[in-house]
């Protein structure tokens, strides 16, 4: 089962990394989020997959009857899943932002902080 | 408006008379202690510093340093009442002696420590303190240039004496210069000794302006004449010269020694010799003396005779006395007539007759006439440059080579400004005011009465500084008549040649002239393209490194991370991999083609409206893989999620444009590459880590006290609020924090738009 899952991931990982390098800000937003689910995932896997049961305690016992799904990886994608969802929605908002400013999503082309032609003015003032 | 200057021009004047004061508190002091030192006592005074390193700030006196001392402060209080004459009326005199002071202090700091570390930080000082005086006059560019070029010279020269110094210390154990000294044997056989000497040997040549260093030296005579006269003749450039003495026990004596410092200090002092002829400005032409001086005084310390250590010690005397004094009068000369170039002087004897006089006794001494001390350090370095054993003949015809030019350059000086028609023809020249030639005036006259007698100075201050650096009792005879011996006909033949090349100067100028043409270019213009060059490999770099383009620099990082990954891959010994084919069932292969299909149309569709859809599907197919592998709270958070997800980009979407634009449709081969490298290794890396055997007693440790410790049914919850509630709590806050920057953002835009 893990095979599969490990697969999957490496699927994840690739599409998500093509997305990110697009010159697009939008797409890579959107590698992002595939990137976000492809570690989710590997926590899954690492954790090692199991069909059994949830991990919850039924009623009248102390522990649950064995063998049950290892919580720790559920614990942790779940937090990873709530700050992987901040940071989208932060990204969303500053490229919102930033095609107003600049009116384009086209990242070569958003360079206020290393501007390109710098050189050419220091020439066109000396 | 003329009072607040006025004003300061007041308090100058008043600094002018105090100043002179601050250098005569340590010459005081050092007098009180000469009689003491000389008789072979050391002095020494010492606070902890950094007592975990070993490193004190601690000082010494002894018959070396108490040289250097003497002439520091003795020639710092004539130089501190010249420059209040000079400058008086500067709107900047209380800043010139403001670096002024910093100066003494490095300078005598540096020479009196007794720590390695200690010596180290007052030669920086001295370094700085010199840059602000070179570029005092800094509304010209060229004092700018010049400033930085002493500097950056000698600070690269400085971290290598750091270097040098540190691994010095390392070697003898201890940072403590006196014990230093005692362990030379055992430095010298030490491996590292190559690269100490070298490292020290940069410091001290750049500082001391040795070939091929010697350029900036020149440059520096952008400072004021006070400067000149105390800087970058009397003492600062000797400091280089003072570490090469301290450390000549210690150093000294190896053929590597001897052989580097003998040729330096001969090419140095022959091509100075060159330059100094050549020059018709009489500052440039004493500053490359200078030169001249430090290269002989190098190529002495090369060796351990002591007729040749008494010889460089005297000449250091002899040289601070009659440079200083000639800086002074160069000086008078520029500010009473408005020039110091050669050609445009002449006949000021009549008008200025102190001056005359000084520059006379000053020259005299330069030239190495008898009586005055010059003549007895001229004999003596003949006699030691006979006595070197390394390469006598080469030394002693660089000594003679450049005492000839020596002679020629002294001759000029005294007498080509004095003599002849008056010129520049103005009614105006007039003799100095007092303060300005009572420097020049005592020290050419120390010159003179140190040479009538000299047992003051040979047992006073030469002998103890030799034994110092010899380590064993010598004892040192300076006398004005040795009798005819080789010495004395080296010295005739000087003053013949010297005579001669004086007499004829105009065609030598001419010649040399010619002979230097064949070089393509000046130490000077090198360094200028090596800076150039520095700066331009500097704009490369960054540019190359630093484009600014986004997708660039993530292709960077990607290839590294993947690279890491590869590494630690291939680094692992036992690396097994067992590929099974999965025994899933319908409904989980269902799941896994959902999140495949849609991360790949996700990844290819050209308009972003698709891939929210196909980002959309991904999302419930991996809801549901986590459902099916018994993680249902997951599951429940991965939908919410996904459905604030939509919510949001529906609430964006608007906003931006619906077309990813002319380039998305483009096959990126090498980002696909890059991205199917990522993906492989991120597989095989989730393989090699399920074939470790599984143990997770913290899981063990959640499952089984989740009911009894924290009474909670949910064991992932329980791990959430319970367990690990401060983790979760610092997650609350993450999100909370990016929740209130992207309201910000949107926020301003909205406001902004209302507007």
């Amino acid at each position: 089962m893990e095979t599969a899952l490990a697969i999957l991931v490496g699927i994840l990982v690739a599409t998500g990394v093509y997305l990110m390098l697009a010159r697009n800000l939008l797409r890579y937003l959107f590698g992002l989020v595939l990137l976000s689910n492809a570690a989710n995932l590997a926590i899954l896997a690492a954790g090692r997959l199991t069909r059994a049961t949830p991990p919850l305690v039924p009623p009248g016992m102390m522990e649950p009857p064995l063998p049950v799904a290892n919580p720790l990886p559920q614990a942790l994608i779940l937090t990873a899943i709530v700050i992987g969802f901040g940071l989208l929605a932060f990204a969303l908002a500053l490229l919102t932002r930033s095609y107003q400013q600049f009116q384009t999503l086209d990242s070569d082309q958003i360079r206020e902080a290393e501007p390109v032609k710098e050189k050419k003015m220091e020439e066109a003032q000396g | 408006m003329d009072r607040p200057h006025s004003d300061a021009a007041g308090a100058g004047r008043f600094l002018g008379l105090v100043f002179p004061l601050l250098p005569a508190i340590p010459l005081l002091f050092l007098i009180t202690q000469w009689g003491s030192v000389a008789e072979g006592n050391v002095k020494s005074v010492s606070f902890p510093w950094v007592p975990s390193l070993g490193i004190e700030f601690s000082f010494f006196l002894d018959g070396l340093n108490l040289l250097f001392a003497l002439l520091i402060s003795l020639i710092g209080v004539f130089v501190a009442i010249y420059a209040g004459a000079y400058l008086r009326g500067h709107p900047m005199l209380r800043r010139f002696f403001l670096y002024l002071a910093l100066f003494m202090v490095g300078m005598l700091g540096l020479v009196l420590a007794a720590d390695l570390i200690t010596l180290f930080i007052f030669w920086e000082l001295t370094t700085i303190s010199s840059y602000l005086l070179i570029g005092f006059n800094h509304d010209k560019a060229s004092a700018r240039r010049c400033a930085l070029q002493a500097l950056l010279l000698t600070t690269m020269g400085g971290l290598c004496l750091l270097a040098g110094l540190i691994l010095l210390g390392y070697t003898a154990g201890t940072f403590d210069l006196q014990e230093i000294l005692a362990r030379g044997d055992y430095v010298r056989g030490h491996s590292l000794y190559p690269a100490i000497l070298v490292l020290i040997l940069l410091g001290a040549f750049t500082k001391s302006a040795q070939f091929p260093f010697h350029f900036w030296l020149p440059n520096a005579m952008a400072a004021p004449t006070p400067v000149s006269a105390y800087l970058h003749s009397a003492t600062m450039v000797k400091a280089g010269i003072y570490l090469m003495a301290r450390l000549h026990p210690v150093l000294g004596t190896t053929p590597l020694w001897e052989w580097t410092l003998t040729i330096v200090g001969a090419i140095t002092a022959t091509l100075a010799a060159i330059l100094a002829v050549r020059q018709t400005d009489l500052k440039l032409k004493l500053a490359y003396t200078t030169v001249v001086a430090l290269g002989t005084i190098t190529m002495f310390f090369g060796s351990d005779d002591s007729v040749a250590i008494a010889a460089a010690i005297t000449f250091i005397l002899v040289h601070s006395f009659y440079k200083a004094s000639l800086f002074m009068v160069v000086g008078i000369i520029d500010h009473q007539t408005g020039t110091r170039e050669l050609d445009r002087l002449g006949g000021l004897g009549k008008l200025m007759p102190v001056t005359w006089f000084c520059a006379g006794a000053a020259a005299i001494s330069m030239a190495g006439f008898p009586p005055f001390l010059g003549f007895i350090g001229k004999e003596l370095k003949y006699e030691g440059a006979l006595a070197i054993a390394t390469e006598p003949t080469l030394v002693a015809g660089a000594a003679i080579f450049a005492n000839i030019l020596m002679v020629t350059v002294a001759g000029t000086l005294a007498l080509k400004p004095f003599i002849g028609r008056q010129r520049p023809k103005s009614d105006d020249i007039r003799e100095a005011h007092w303060s300005l030639w009572i420097g020049p005036l005592v020290l050419s006259t120390l010159g003179l009465t140190f040479g009538l007698f000299t047992p003051l100075i040979a047992e006073g201050l030469v002998q103890p500084a030799v034994v110092t650096l010899l380590g064993e009792p010598k004892i040192v005879k300076l006398k004005l008549w040795h009798g005819v011996n080789v010495p004395l006909i080296m010295s005739i033949l000087t003053f013949g040649l010297g005579v001669c090349a004086y007499l004829y100067q105009r065609p030598l100028r001419a010649f040399l002239a010619f002979l230097l043409s064949f070089f393509p270019t000046t130490a000077d213009r090198i360094w200028d393209a090596l800076l150039e060059g520095l700066k331009r490999l500097a704009d490369v770099q960054t540019r190359w490194l630093q484009h600014g383009i986004l997708r660039r620099y993530l292709r960077v990082i990607f290839l590294a991370a993947t690279a890491a990954l590869l590494l630690a891959l291939i680094r692992q010994d036992n690396l097994s991999l067992s590929v099974a084919i999965p025994a899933l069932n319908v409904k989980e292969w269902t799941a896994m083609l959902l999140v495949a299909a849609g991360a790949v149309m996700a990844s290819s569709v050209s308009a972003p409206l698709a891939a929210v859809c196909a980002l959309g599907a991904l999302g419930v197919g991996v809801a549901l893989l986590y459902l099916f592998f018994g993680a249902p709270d997951v599951a429940i958070t991965q939908l919410l999620v996904e459905t604030l997800f939509l919510v949001l980009i529906a609430a964006t979407l608007h906003r931006l444009p619906l077309s990813y634009g002319r380039h998305a449709t483009r096959f990126r081969r090498l980002d696909a590459l890059i991205a199917i490298a990522a993906g492989v290794v991120v597989t095989i890396t989730i393989l090699a880590v399920i074939e470790q055997p599984f143990s997770s007693p913290s899981s063990d440790y959640f499952v089984a006290n989740s009911m009894p410790e924290a009474f909670g049914r949910n064991i992932v919850n329980v791990i959430l609020v319970d367990f690990r509630a401060l983790d979760t709590f610092g997650e609350v806050v993450v999100v909370f924090t990016a929740a209130l920057s992207a309201a910000t953002l949107v926020g301003y835009t909205l406001r902004g738009r209302r507007r």
